[in-house]
């Protein structure tokens, strides 16, 4: 509950305020974004210590099914988001079998896959289903100031999920899982059960991410939903900040997410520069993310 | 043992095989409530591929294992935890990041007895924990790494423990009071399984031995006995030069 009141009201408070006050609208969207993409990564990497590097598959399939629902059934934008996070969710389920792997292997299979994926929504031969290679365009439902709210609620529901993961048996669970997955079974967790659950989950959120993101952009490619830079930042955010911990990947989206906006776009050069070099400081001196720096002084950190 | 009072676990024929080689060849003893059993042998004998079978880190080959009458041979892990089979491990495996109190909770909250009002704190009181509780585990030596493996496998109320190889790394007294404490959980009832390679310690806890050897049994009945049995002292010394 004190973190309900000490982290996720005011965070959602100031993304639902912020907009009357500051005029880059976008800019605020993405924050959002990848906060809630950090913590869909914090959910599966932070509980269960499997490193998804194809992520971003779940994100766009959720931009596809919410952009499909509203091209050919003409669905109002509330109701293709659920179908978004419902096509997330079916991705995820198809790609259950890749936790026979572990490691380097698990991320190799899922990064794969969500190239697999790609080729197959740019297809042009499935122009006629999604468009194929030339994109997406909605112009019937923009509406950012709706999507821009629905965003803050997205966000308000994936930090309550990690707080619920962070506070609950469940998650204890799970970390006990990600610790040791046969000491976990031996304390009676249905280890594969369990993870599924998380797999699914951080799909799901991933999936609200890409419908509502389609939603606010209204036109994009598949590369864009594809991109593998969301993979990435969502992954660099959350262990920059810290998994398996709530205010983490808040830290690591809004420091690092803070310096691209500054100087990523106008001196690009400069910010790989300044990156690296973070990254670099972080493996080797802060492995664990921030947090683990103020835990380090004492400062316990939810 | 007559036929209508079966032994609450009963191993029937059980093979297990890696490759070519055969870990378990037809192995076959029984474990009654109340009991503490030792498991003997060689080094490579089948004695942790035994515990390992029955706890369901492998599913058998063949044979049969059946608790209280059930067959559960090959049920997944956490399925025997709910049936009432728990084990420690050779070198213990807790949740290292996690306190020692989260440890034996999460146990207690999946091991399949979590509503009824288990607490955590016994456990740890019981195995001499409970001023590490706020610790993490990873921070604990290994002694008490494999008390808290035990404590993690109490949580969820067995009626069989397996414990391979606990005494191993401990020192007299610690031995001495692991010994009452397993001794006090088998008068109330609990059916344990003892590997070890500790005689002193076996002849201590066990009220029975079964001796092994190249995945069967070759000796069953008390420790003094197998001292003295021919095959037993074969395996273990080698043969007699004379023969």
């Amino acid at each position: 509950m004190r973190d309900v009141l000490l982290i996720l009201v005011p965070l959602v408070a100031a993304f639902a305020l912020l907009p009357f006050v500051y005029s880059n609208h976008l800019l605020l969207f993405n924050f959002i974004i990848f906060i809630v993409l950090a913590q869909g990564v914090n959910v599966i990497y932070g509980f269960t210590g499997y490193l998804p590097f194809g992520y971003v598959g779940f994100f766009g399939a959720g931009a596809y099914g919410f952009s499909l629902m509203v091209l050919h059934l003409q669905a109002p934008p509330l109701l293709a988001i659920v179908v978004g996070a419902a096509a997330a969710l079916a991705l995820a389920l198809v790609l259950t079998p890749l936790f026979r792997l572990s490691g380097a292997y698990f991320s190799i299979a899922n990064l794969a896959a969500s190239l697999a994926v790609l080729q197959v929504v740019a297809n042009p031969n499935l122009e006629n289903y999604t468009r194929g290679p030339y994109g997406i365009s909605l112009s019937g439902i923009f509406n950012p100031p709706l999507a821009y709210a629905t965003a803050v609620a997205i966000l308000a529901m994936t930090l309550f999920a990690v707080i619920f993961l962070r506070n609950s048996k469940f998650g204890l669970a799970l970390q006990a899982i990600r610790e040791d997955a046969i000491s976990a079974s031996m304390a009676g967790i249905n280890v594969v059960r369990e993870r599924v659950i998380a797999w699914l989950l951080s799909a799901l959120i991933a999936g609200l991410a890409g419908s509502v993101f389609a939603w606010y952009a209204s036109v994009f490619y598949p590369e864009t939903v594809f991109s593998g830079e969301f993979t990435i930042f969502a992954i660099v955010f959350a262990l920059f900040g810290g998994t398996a911990t709530l205010v983490g990947p808040i830290l690591g989206v809004i420091i690092l997410y803070g310096i691209y906006n500054a100087v990523g776009i106008s001196t690009p050069q400069y910010f790989q520069l300044i990156y690296g070099a973070l990254i670099i400081g972080l493996v080797l001196f802060l492995p664990n993310g921030l947090v683990s720096l103020l835990r380090r002084w004492g400062i316990d950190v939810p | 043992m007559s036929p209508e009072t079966p032994s609450l676990l009963q191993v029937t024929g059980l093979v297990k095989r890696f490759g070519g080689f055969r870990a378990l060849d037809g192995l076959r003893f029984h474990l009654n409530a109340g009991e503490i059993l030792g498991l003997v042998g060689p080094n490579g004998s089948g004695k942790t591929t035994c515990i390992n079978v029955i706890s369901g880190l492998y599913a058998p080959d063949g044979g049969e294992i059946r608790l209280g009458g059930q067959s559960i041979g090959g049920l997944p892990s956490h399925r025997l935890v709910h049936a009432g089979i728990n084990r420690t491990f050779q070198i213990p495996k807790p949740f290292l990041t996690m306190t020692v109190l989260q440890n034996v909770e999460v146990s207690v909250a999946y091991g399949g007895h979590g509503q009824e009002g288990l607490d955590p704190h016994y456990f740890l009181k019981l195995l001499d924990l409970e001023s590490h509780a706020k610790q993490p585990a990873a921070e604990l030596n290994s002694a008490q790494q494999k008390l808290l493996d035990l404590a993690r496998a109490l949580a969820t109320k067995p009626r069989v423990l397996l414990v391979d190889e606990l005494a191993a790394g401990l020192n007299p007294a610690e031995l001495e009071k692991i010994a009452a404490k397993l001794k006090e959980l088998a008068r109330s009832g609990m059916a344990i399984l003892v590997v070890e390679h500790l005689m002193g310690f076996i002849d201590q806890v066990t009220d029975r031995v079964v001796v092994m050897n190249a995945g069967k049994e070759i000796f069953e009945g008390v420790l003094a006995d197998a001292i003295r049995n021919p095959r037993v002292v074969e395996v273990f010394l080698g043969q007699d030069d004379a023969a």
